[in-house]
């Protein structure tokens, strides 16, 4: 091939730089701008998730005293905070925000290979949210048929938003995976194709890897959720039978005849379970980066870790039916799911290992991003042995409905994810921003959300043992639990209003730095990888100026023996690294 | 190097550029041909999950056989022949023939009639009193041929663009790729096609 010099190769001019404020802002094609609203929007419905579970909190500890809610607005906020939390917060912000965000500057590139479609992925997920926000606007109210939807309870009269609620429900899912898809293939195929010179898989961040089997595990399973979606339409709107047995509504036999609600089941959860891959495999990469990066230490088994995320994503298509112990099936197929589901645990240790050891004679900075990324493990650690716990059937069976269930997913997906999104967030603020962040302020929201979380969760898994069962409105009178239980309840609740309250020094925190913060360096945590050298801060369209960068080593050169700095770029020469003098 | 190779590389112990002097993809394609397939690999997971449905469903004491009606064997014909004027068309614009409007155009025409030849079975079916609701053989019927009549009006949508581009005199080196990719989908809807047609036909 013939030489291009560097300058030469430069796509710089093909890209429409916008001119106007709206162009910039609004309708963006810039990956960066995208994710900033991608993840904005996150975070707003992600509040709107958290208001939803105080309110359950707050009738669930003190159900004499508040009378904010009645038993329907119950089961419609638990759906609807269920929903948001793990659909359009989680999934939003990890991939639509970050996957965004760190994907191009990471791999070098200028932005995504499709950038209408980036755009296009946006307007599609805000539409959805638009949706199934209408649908507290509606008459009935949102659907309260549990985030899993199942039929036929979820189209009934006796179950709240049963007509309009579902449905709206319904159409914003669909909505939302032609978002997903729209925005996934651009992840991975901007992985692929467009990664800077020199930039081998091997040399990835594992940011990068993280997000990029999560997106091929959503391109393979939000499929299945549309399948359920589309025929459960079907069956709500037309009256087909796809789901709906024979049944009896209110003393009406309804026209459906003989469909498998079971079907349904099968069919969510092997969207379901892979969800939860979804939103563990970015924070898994995001994570080992700022371990990485404040232990100023390579990350320990790189290539374990990537083969741990493929292994991780490979195995969450066949875990699926331990959702459904309960449903009943052939105990053969209970022994295999239960196989696989205990099977996963090793990639996950895996990781779990290397992440200590990465820190394992590090020369540790304890900066705020890293109090949450090392708060993850152990919230992550709680929450995954749990897991064992529960991957057996026969624990699964009595445990199933109660709290420990709750407390065990709230652990391992919820308060583990959240907490790396925190560090993230912190860790890559003054990039995004280009202020630095109040760092008192930040390590006083991470003890308070750190201890807070396990003040709410620890409890629950007592309340489990005891037999407590969820989705309960209130208690009651039952004789096999103790009236203490009403107790611990109140407490956790206590707890729940101090950690959903201290979250707003989060926003404080943000929002006051973006004016008056300590004005950021290009690289203030000395890290290796490529979005950290930029030539401005925050990077402007285009990311790199005129000439893209060129990599020449993996994205973990940290206190390598003889160098003076502690960490080494990516995109820096051998021969430009400025060695310590030596006398030979 | 392969994907294995690059996948099980040590990328501590070497420093300095790997590869040429340009950026290269992981797949010596261009990027929207990478997308491609993995939007084919969704949408044919749908149309599987669909299909595994259809299994599940027809075990169940209420289902009715019910036979598909023989037209479907001249709607398959018509897709074949769209499919394989797609294939021409690829094929005389790779050589770098002139004449490949008309053909790219009748290829389109003939899944457009493919379209319409569907309604038609749809509308004799309801004259019969079989409709969405009478039975779930039915059912799956009416959703997995609307389905693929969908995926093929996505089709022609791009087909559509591309076609315009074409008679507006657009160079054809411009259209290489998009007619490729058109063809790469075609070819993906008829075997889909005949997928649904296999599922619908085991009663």
């Amino acid at each position: 091939m013939a030489y291009v010099p560097l300058a030469d190769q430069d796509n710089e001019a093909d890209l429409h730089h916008p001119h106007s404020w709206v162009t910039k802002y609004v309708w963006s094609q810039d990956h960066k701008v995208i994710a900033i609203q991608y993840g904005g929007t996150a975070i707003l419905v992600g509040i709107a998730a958290l208001m939803l579970s105080l309110l359950m909190r707050m009738q669930l500890g003190f159900p004499e005293t508040f009378d904010l809610i009645d038993p329907n607005a119950y089961y419609q906020s638990v759906t609807m905070h269920g929903m948001i939390m793990v659909v359009y917060m989680l999934t939003a912000l990890l991939l639509g925000g970050f996957g965004n965000y760190m994907v191009p500057l990471m791999i070098g590139a200028r932005d995504m290979v499709f950038p209408f479609l980036n755009m296009l992925s946006f307007w599609f997920y805000l539409a959805s949210v638009l949706i199934l926000m209408a649908s507290f606007l509606v008459g009935g109210g949102p659907t309260g048929a549990g985030w899993t939807l199942y039929p036929p309870q979820a189209t009934l009269a006796g179950t709240p938003g049963h007509d309009m609620g579902i449905l709206l429900m319904l159409l914003s899912l669909g909505v939302f995976v032609v978002a997903f898809t729209m925005g996934g293939l651009n992840y991975v195929t901007t992985i692929l194709q467009n990664r800077a010179r020199g930039m081998t898989l091997m040399r990835m961040p594992l940011t990068v890897w993280g997000i990029f089997v999560a997106t091929v595990l959503g391109l393979f399973a939000f499929p299945a959720l549309l399948v359920s979606v589309i025929m459960m339409t079907f069956d709500t709107l037309l009256g087909t039978s796809f789901f709906m047995p024979a049944i009896i509504e209110s003393g009406t036999a309804l026209d459906h005849n003989g469909g498998s609600p079971v079907l349904f089941q099968h069919l969510f959860w092997f969207f379901g379970h892979p969800e939860v891959y979804i939103v563990a495999l970015p924070a898994f990469g995001l994570v080992s980066d700022v371990l990485s990066t404040h232990a100023r230490k390579n990350i320990f088994g790189y290539r374990m870790m990537v083969w741990a995320i493929i292994a991780i994503g490979g195995l969450s298509f066949i875990v699926w039916a331990h959702h459904m112990y309960v449903s009943g099936m052939n105990p053969y197929f209970g022994f295999f799911f239960a196989t696989t589901t205990l099977i996963i645990a090793v990639p996950t240790a895996l990781k779990v290992y290397n992440w200590v050891l990465t820190l394992w004679e590090g020369d540790i900075r304890l900066n705020a991003p890293m109090y949450f990324a090392i708060g993850f493990i152990f919230t992550f650690i709680h929450g995954g042995l749990t897991g064992l716990f529960l991957g057996n059937v026969v624990i699964d069976l009595p445990l199933s409905d109660t709290y420990f269930v709750v407390a065990h997913f709230h652990m391992v997906m919820g308060v583990s994810p959240v907490l790396v999104i925190f560090a993230s967030l912190y860790h890559w603020y003054p990039k995004m921003s280009g202020r630095m962040y109040h760092e008192g302020l930040a390590k006083l929201h991470f003890w308070i959300t750190f201890l807070g979380t396990y003040a709410i969760y620890l409890p629950m898994h007592y309340l489990g043992f005891l037999g407590v069962p969820r989705r309960y409105y209130a208690l009651g009178q039952t004789d096999f639990i103790p009236e203490s239980a009403q107790d611990l309840n109140a407490g956790i609740t206590v707890a729940a209003l101090i950690v959903g309250s201290a979250q707003i020094l989060f926003f404080i925190n943000i929002l006051w730095s973006l004016r008056n913060g300590k004005k950021a360096e290009g690289n203030p945590w000395g890290a290796a990888s490529l979005e950290w050298q930029t030539p401005d801060t925050p990077p402007v369209h285009g990311n790199w100026g005129k000439e893209l960068p060129t990599v020449y080593r993996w994205a973990y050169d940290y206190s390598v023996p003889g160098a003076k700095e502690d960490f080494i770029p990516q995109n820096m020469a051998d021969a430009d690294v400025e060695m310590e003098s030596k006398s030979n | 190097m392969g994907l294995f190779k690059q996948i099980t590389d040590k990328p501590w112990e070497r420093t300095g550029i790997i590869g040429g002097l340009r950026a290269e993809g992981t797949f010596s394609a261009p990027p929207e041909k990478v997308a491609l397939v993995f939007f084919l690999v969704a949408a044919s997971i749908v149309f599987s999950l669909f299909g595994v449905s259809y299994v599940i469903r027809m075990e169940l004491p209420d289902w009715i056989p019910v036979s598909e009606p023989s037209q479907l064997w001249f709607n398959t014909a018509l897709l074949v022949i769209s499919s394989f004027l797609f294939q021409r068309a690829k094929t005389l614009i790779s050589n770098g023939k002139k004449i490949v409007t008309s053909t790219f155009a009748s290829g389109g025409v003939f899944a457009i009639l493919f379209i319409a030849a569907q309604m038609v079975t749809w509308q004799n079916l309801q004259a019969q009193g079989l409709f969405m609701t009478s039975n779930p053989a039915n059912s799956f019927y009416y959703l997995l041929t609307g389905l693929h009549a969908l995926h093929i009006l996505g089709g022609l949508w791009v087909w559509s663009k591309s076609l315009l581009r074409l008679l507006s005199g657009a160079a054809q080196e411009d259209l290489r790729l998009s007619i490729e990719l058109c063809t790469v989908y075609w070819h993906f809807l008829l075997i889909v096609w005949i997928a649904v047609f296999a599922v619908l036909s085991n009663t």
